[in-house]
């Protein structure tokens, strides 16, 4: 169920969203983004650019805060914007947790909006996507 | 350190580059693209897959994914696969750069986007800065992207920082 607009409070937590990407989602992303980089799934062409290992899409980590999004403020409600930083790499088979604090909750030309606060962990709780969203609650 | 290495790798041809606006280049939103899409996310909510879910739940058809902003028509001319995040376009810095990582995206909605749009994105370069990191000389390029549909609206914009290295 979407989140209402009297449940949030400015400070709250948004319900967490973990994803585990494997390779095999690696490949499905290369298809449905278009990125077919070959660092995010040909082991010895990422080792030969000095990677340890296959690393996990950015945009795919965005469009897992996208979907952390999504799934908490529902259908009538919409994301007005929202984006990330890519300041560490993430494996595949390794948990990634999606993350967010509501830090603003206000009105504006007849909109209910909240601003928060978004990161995606990596499994040694270090933010590797820290980001920001503005949703808009409701119709 | 060299001289050559004392060379800015940003070159005035480069900086000429910055707010150049692009063509147009053509986006296609259909269902099945937004269907994949959805699904190598791992999507659960019907309205991504199911039509009928989707205009029961006031869109258009099925609307784009967070994240998602069409997928631009293929030309075989335009040369194989391209290189990530157009890391051969345009004019190249001082000393060759060839590994790149995504530094950011950030993308503002301004109106729902759906299965049936066709969207035209024109891009330019916006900024371009120069530093070292733990990877070495780093070139960080942030591209700007207008989205509008085919009623004319501008429907998203979208930021894109690649780090070149």
């Amino acid at each position: 169920m979407a989140v209402t607009w009297d449940e949030i409070t400015e400070g709250m937590s948004v319900p967490e969203l973990k994803k585990k990407p494997s390779t095999q989602q690696l490949v499905i992303w290369a298809a449905g983004s278009g990125d077919f980089y070959q660092i995010h799934y040909d082991k010895d062409f990422a080792v030969g650019t000095g990677l340890t290992n296959i690393i996990v899409h950015g945009a795919l980590k965005n469009a897992f805060l996208g979907q952390f999004l999504h799934d908490w403020v529902g259908n009538e409600g919409r994301i007005k914007s929202y984006g990330c930083s890519y300041r560490g790499m993430d494996y595949p088979n390794d948990e990634y947790t999606c993350k967010g604090t509501v830090t603003k909750k206000y009105e504006k030309d007849g909109e209910k909006l909240v601003d928060l606060e978004i990161w995606g962990e990596n499994p040694e709780g270090k933010k590797t996507t820290p980001g920001h969203a503005t949703l808009r609650i409701g119709k | 350190m060299t001289e050559a290495q004392a060379v800015p790798l940003i070159t005035d041809a480069m900086r000429a580059e910055i707010g150049v606006e692009s063509s147009g280049t053509t986006y296609e939103v259909d269902k099945t693209m937004v269907r994949l899409f959805a699904r190598s996310v791992g999507h659960t909510d019907p309205v991504f897959y199911d039509e009928a879910a989707a205009k029961a739940a006031g869109y258009r058809s099925l609307p784009c994914p967070p994240g998602y902003l069409g997928t631009p028509v293929f030309k075989p001319s335009a040369g194989g696969e391209g290189g990530p995040m157009g890391r051969n376009r345009g004019a190249q810095p001082s000393r060759p750069l060839n590994r790149v990582l995504n530094g950011g995206t950030d993308i503002e909605y301004l109106e729902d986007i759906c299965a049936g749009d066709v969207l035209t994105a024109t891009s330019h370069l916006a900024n371009l800065e120069e530093t070292k990191g733990s990877i070495g000389e780093m070139l960080i390029t942030t591209n700007k992207t207008v989205y509008k549909n085919q009623d004319g609206k501008v429907v998203a914009i979208s930021t894109g920082t690649a780090i070149r290295y």
